[in-house]
């Protein structure tokens, strides 16, 4: 609390970022230790967790007072004015201190109290159990062995503890080869797909320079080869761009010479690196954020920030990958530089394609967990959750979750989960409420006591099921069910929902999607209620009724009485509540955009906005 | 016949015909005065049933004795034809060539088709102006009849009957003819009801450079303004041109003149340009290999979209004007043809609930495209990907329907209809069985009797069986004006129409019958919550007595 010198400030105006008429609301600003709240006139609430700030502004001083533009996490921009100068210097100095934090321990998660007591919070973290996923992936098997190598971290810091590894990969070929490899991050299994026995493994570039070759590393591709019965060869996919792998070379580093290894055939990708996604992204919002935008500019805007080439770079990778297991029955090897990058996306994608149990709300849970959390992705420095090298922050996660998204909209019923469920879980890799997040590999993890100190996301979000569930799921797909999604490029939209999903003027007005979810929750109570209300019939003509059976029929049904003129609507009022029309009202501010649009393009119009006319022909 | 002398080469056996997701078949294509047709050798199935209106351009290529036909519908649909034999090719080529371009409109298809169905309600007399009055004549008394282009002789673009304010009589209005591009004096276009204010439309006051004026166009458009009220004139082009059109004795209202009313410039693109537009968006949409910079670049330089903000924003626009300033408007561009009827109907969508039911739908076509005088015959004579590029060709029809769909992705729930009944639409509009869109106004419709002599759309959509097609489970009736966004980010490509042909929508067609399904559903329930309440109410007064 000793960064925050003004808890509250009144009269401060909050803008409309792409309201064009400088019509704005007068509310409250509240300063408090987790969070930022404006309570507007009409008592409305905005939120705005401080681990959530990406940058604040202070603009130049105006007549109407301080302007200060807070940019989150989550792609809420907001605008507010506060009329005092020395308050909103306050509040800009509080904020600037509370959203970037240099050690762990001060974030959000560590004082965040659901209320829960230490079994169940530690319940919580067992919900999702890796042991249990790699047993239903089929492994251990004849083939694949768990190995306790890493039990101690030993060999490298960035792997779980456990890893599974072909039967005859010894420690000594293991320990060689990840010697090898970039922070010692040896080929290891991510995937088993039991129908084709074929495997997605991963690791990092290997130490090759411009010879160099590692014996063991050979050992263990060839292990990993002779582990698919099927088919001996198998694929070594370099998701980076040939000139980058090559440039590596120079470095030390590099990728695998095909004349070394037996059976590997050896592919570019070609996906662009974290620094490349993270201006690209920059590009796409700055684009996105100008008022009066225009359709030229933003499809310029969107070409060259690059950022739906990129995502379908990540998805052509993906589909090469389940390709490769599920038409030529080859295994895989996928690695780029570090190996929990693009490596990550790569592998994860490409399960998600192959098994439809990472379809589920559960089964993305274990798959999230799986290939970014427990192999390392850099979760906490990714989203900046400290105060570090900006370097270092990438919407790597942001792209794969984007890529899921492309895939519920080809693929509207292959998903248990509906498009508010990768909302929420972006809302959280940043909000340092939870601690499934926080840290950069699971050694770190360990250290921070996260299981100790904070709670997991998951069960949170598995009690709020309903609210993520897809209406027109059909669970009857086979477990191996692939997808394949098309990568014209026209198959690529942007994703509104996601960018813009605070600035709720440039969404459609009903939702069709809250509505089937809706009727379809409604049809569930329905069932019920006729099976109730069938199984009263019966009593009553069986027999005369009790007298508590009819007290029972009157308080739930008062419309009875009145039988003969009743609607539809008067029995089920849920009904009315399943559509709602938003933007019909005055204060509504697309109604400007086109006072505006006009205004702007040709001087000789009158200014409806001000209900004034001026002539300047 | 004539049609027998065009048809060198009516039947070839051994043809394979490929289309874009489905296999190769092969099969018998027959050609006769109207349709391309294949069946399968199997079991004589028709694969293909194309008719020769459809075919907006076509290519041919020969490898050694196999020729091929590539096949370019006006709904942009791109087939291929394997042909045996060079002889056969070039006489089916030729035999197409001529069909699809038959000079005389009484030579096509919907003065031979005869219905396979009962006619239960004619459609040519489902929209008659007089009933359409009745429903504002209830509301106020400013407005009349009139019957003063009975004839066609005052404005040949106008039906006979139009709607003209109550204390202008004829012989006034024939003046104001004189005054405005092709006759087309103001008339009532729409009336709000929730405030009296009215949309008018009109073509463009003949001012010319010497700024001629004209007392009784000025009293006419005066007589809708209440006292001490200003109204709107939205001219759809902008400012430079509508100052250009003055050297070709066109022009605008000078405020002197019309000191009662404020003008706003809103430009809209016509003609070529919308032509073009279309060609650069199909053409896109079409290569399948374009890279992600390269499509979005394609689809940016199309500007489609651009010119659906612009319509849309317009009519936004004028709506405001309406609704929300409590003002009348006056939209013109230079014809009042186009651009206009764009503006005026769009406007109705968000203004009035109705023009969003089926028939409301229909009625707005009828009396805001097909009576205003929309050229359709001109308009549609080519869709986008024939060469013979003339000035008149422009999909102003179609740019009207994709933003109505635009507005309908916004209000899923406000739409009577759904995006389906859009779809067929345009396709009628640009090749149809039925006499609804041929000619360019109703004088040519009246000379050449298509009531007596064709079919309306109407008596075939308005079939029970046809509008369950059509309508829209998510529906439910809403009185409010809907304004949509016009922000690119809310505006999207209408892939119902333009990728139509070029992508599998199998899960998509799926997912939409599911969501019939949980509809359907939910109504099942209900019925049968409240017939067992209702059974179980009974049973309880029974036992009460």
């Amino acid at each position: 609390m000793e960064h925050i010198r003004t808890t509250k400030v009144e009269q401060v105006k909050a803008l409309d970022r792409f309201s064009t008429s400088n019509k704005s609301l007068t509310g409250t600003l509240y300063l408090t230790a987790t969070h930022l709240l404006f309570i507007d006139s009409h008592q409305k609430e905005t939120w705005i967790l401080h681990h959530h700030i990406a940058s604040v502004e202070k603009l130049a001083l105006t007549t109407s007072g301080c302007p200060l533009v807070i940019q989150c996490k989550n792609f809420r921009i907001v605008h507010f004015i506060v009329p005092r100068e020395r308050d909103c210097h306050d509040i800009y100095n509080s904020l600037l201190q509370l959203s970037k934090q240099a050690k762990y321990e001060d974030l959000y998660a560590f004082s965040y109290n659901p209320k829960q007591n230490d079994a169940e919070r530690l319940q919580g973290w067992q919900l999702i159990d890796l042991a249990e996923e790699y047993e239903r992936m089929g492994v251990p098997n004849s083939h694949w062995q768990l190995s306790d190598a890493n039990r101690e971290y030993k060999i490298c810091e960035t792997y779980p503890r456990e890893l599974y590894v072909p039967q005859v990969a010894s420690k000594p070929i293991i320990v060689g080869s990840s010697k090898f490899r970039s922070k010692g991050r040896f080929p290891v299994l991510s995937y088993y797909h039991q129908e084709t026995q074929a495997a997605i493994c991963r690791c990092s570039q290997p130490l090759s320079g411009f010879s160099a070759r590692c014996l063991e590393d050979e050992h263990l591709l060839q292990a990993i080869s002779k582990a698919n019965p099927v088919n001996r060869y198998m694929y070594v996919m370099d998701t980076r761009p040939k000139l980058n792998a090559m440039a590596n070379r120079a470095a030390g580093k590099g990728y695998e010479n095909e004349d070394n290894y037996s059976n590997i055939r050896f592919q570019f990708v070609g996906i662009e690196n974290i620094h490349v996604m993270r201006s690209s992204l920059q590009k796409l919002l700055e684009v996105n954020g100008t008022k009066g935008l225009s359709v030229n500019d933003f499809y310029s805007g969107m070409e060259s920030s690059g950022w739906l080439r990129h995502v379908k770079a990540v998805m052509d990778a993906a589909i090469f990958l389940a390709k490769a297991i599920m038409v030529e029955n080859a295994s895989v090897l996928v690695h780029c530089s570090d190996g929990w990058d693009r490596t990550s996306q790569v592998c994860s994608l490409g399960s998600l394609l192959l098994d439809s149990y990472y379809r589920t709300i559960k089964g993305f849970m274990v798959l999230i967990e799986k290939d970014w959390i427990s192999f390392g992705h850099k979760f906490s420095e990714r989203c900046g959750h400290l105060d570090g090298d900006p370097k270092e922050i990438s919407p790597v996660f942001i792209q794969f979750l984007e890529c899921v998204w492309h895939l519920t909209e080809q693929f509207p019923q292959a998903f248990e989960f509906n498009e508010a469920f990768l909302l929420q879980i972006h809302e959280h890799i940043h909000s340092c409420q939870f601690g499934n997040f926080l840290g950069n590999c699971q050694k770190e993890r360990e250290e921070l006591k996260l299981k100790e100190k904070t709670y997991s996301l998951w069960p949170f979000l598995l009690d709020d099921r309903k609210k993520y569930l897809n209406p027109l799921y059909s669970s009857k797909a086979q477990r191996f069910t692939v997808l394949e999604p098309s990568t014209v490029s026209f198959s690529f939209k942007f994703w509104r929902n996601m960018y813009h999903q605070f600035d709720r003027t440039l969404h459609p007005r009903q939702s069709v999607f809250n509505i089937i979810m809706n009727m379809n929750e409604q049809n569930k109570q329905l069932e019920k209620e006729i099976k109730d209300l069938e199984s009263r019939k019966n009593k009553q003509t069986d027999g005369v009724p009790t007298k508590e059976l009819l007290h029972s029929i009157h308080p739930e049904s008062p419309s009875l009485k009145t039988s003969l003129c009743f609607k539809e609507q008067t029995l089920l009022p849920v009904n009315d509540a399943l559509r709602t029309i938003e933007g019909s009202n005055s204060a509504d501010n697309r109604y400007s955009d086109y006072a505006e649009a006009f205004s702007k393009s040709e001087p000789a119009v009158v200014s409806l906005e001000y209900g004034v006319a001026r002539m300047t022909c | 016949m004539e049609f027998a002398e065009l048809i060198k080469t009516p039947r070839v056996d051994n043809v394979v015909l490929h289309r874009p997701f489905y296999p190769a078949v092969e099969g018998t294509l027959c050609l006769t005065g109207h349709h391309l047709i294949l069946s399968s050798r199997q079991d004589n199935t028709e694969e293909l049933w194309l008719m020769h209106s459809n075919i907006d351009a076509i290519d041919k290529r020969f490898v050694g004795s196999l020729g091929t036909i590539i096949i370019k519908c006006k709904d942009f649909r791109i087939i291929q034809l394997d042909i045996p034999g060079m002889e056969e090719c070039l006489n089916i080529a030729s035999s197409i060539e001529a069909l699809s371009t038959l000079d005389s409109i009484t030579l096509m298809y919907p003065f031979f088709y005869r219905p396979m169905f009962d006619v239960i309600e004619d459609g040519w007399h489902s929209f008659l102006p007089e009933q359409e009055f009745e429903l504002y004549s209830s509301a106020t008394s400013e407005w009349r009849l009139s019957y003063i282009n009975k004839e066609f002789a005052v404005c040949p673009s106008y039906p006979p009957i139009v709607i003209v304010p109550n204390s202008i009589d004829d012989e006034a209005l024939r003046k104001v003819a004189t005054f405005r591009h092709g006759g087309r004096f103001p008339v009532l276009s729409y009336y709000h009801k929730k405030n009296g204010m009215v949309i008018m439309r009109s073509g463009q006051p003949l001012t010319g450079t010497n700024g001629r004026r004209c007392k009784e166009d000025e009293k006419l458009i005066n007589a809708t303004l209440r006292a001490g009220k200003r109204g709107y004139i939205i001219d759809t082009r902008s400012l430079n041109v509508a100052q250009q059109a003055r050297a070709k004795g066109g022009g605008f209202e000078q405020e002197a003149h019309y000191p009662q009313w404020r003008r706003i410039h809103k430009s809209i693109e016509r003609y070529h340009i919308l032509q073009e537009s279309l060609i650069k968006l199909v053409e896109a949409c079409n290569d399948q290999t374009h890279s992600m910079d390269r499509w979005l670049s394609k689809l940016e330089t199309s500007n489609w979209l651009t010119h659906i903000k612009e319509s849309l924003t317009a009519a936004c626009l004028a709506a405001q004007c309406i609704d929300r300033e409590g003002a009348s408007i006056l939209i013109h561009g230079t014809e009042g043809t186009d651009s206009t009827l764009q503006v005026t109907s769009l406007a109705q969508i968000i203004l009035e609930p109705r023009s969003r039911t089926i028939r409301g739908f229909e009625a707005l076509i009828e009396r805001e495209w097909l009576q205003a005088g929309h050229p359709f015959q001109q308009r549609c004579a080519q869709s986008a990907y024939c060469n013979s590029k003339q000035k008149w060709e422009s999909p102003v029809f179609l740019l009207f329907l994709d933003c109505v769909w635009q507005i309908l992705r916004q209000f899923p729930c406000s739409f009577e209809f759904n995006e389906h009944f859009l779809i067929v639409l345009f396709e009628h509009v640009y090749a149809s069985q039925f006499g609804t869109f041929l000619g360019n106004n109703e004088s040519e419709r009246s000379k050449l009797k298509l009531q007596q002599k064709t079919m309306s759309l109407w008596s075939w959509v308005n079939r029970p069986s046809e509008l369950s097609q059509f309508t829209n489970p998510l529906f439910e009736a809403n009185n409010l004006v809907i304004w949509p966004s016009v922000a690119p980010q809310s505006l999207q490509l209408w892939e119902g129409v333009f990728l139509r042909w070029n992508r599998s929508s199998k899960y998509l067609d799926e997912a939409y019958e599911e969501m019939v399904n949980i509809i359907e559903y939910n109504k099942e329930l209900q019925a049968k919550v409240n017939t067992l309440r209702r059974q179980l109410a009974e049973l309880e007064t029974e036992d009460g007595m």
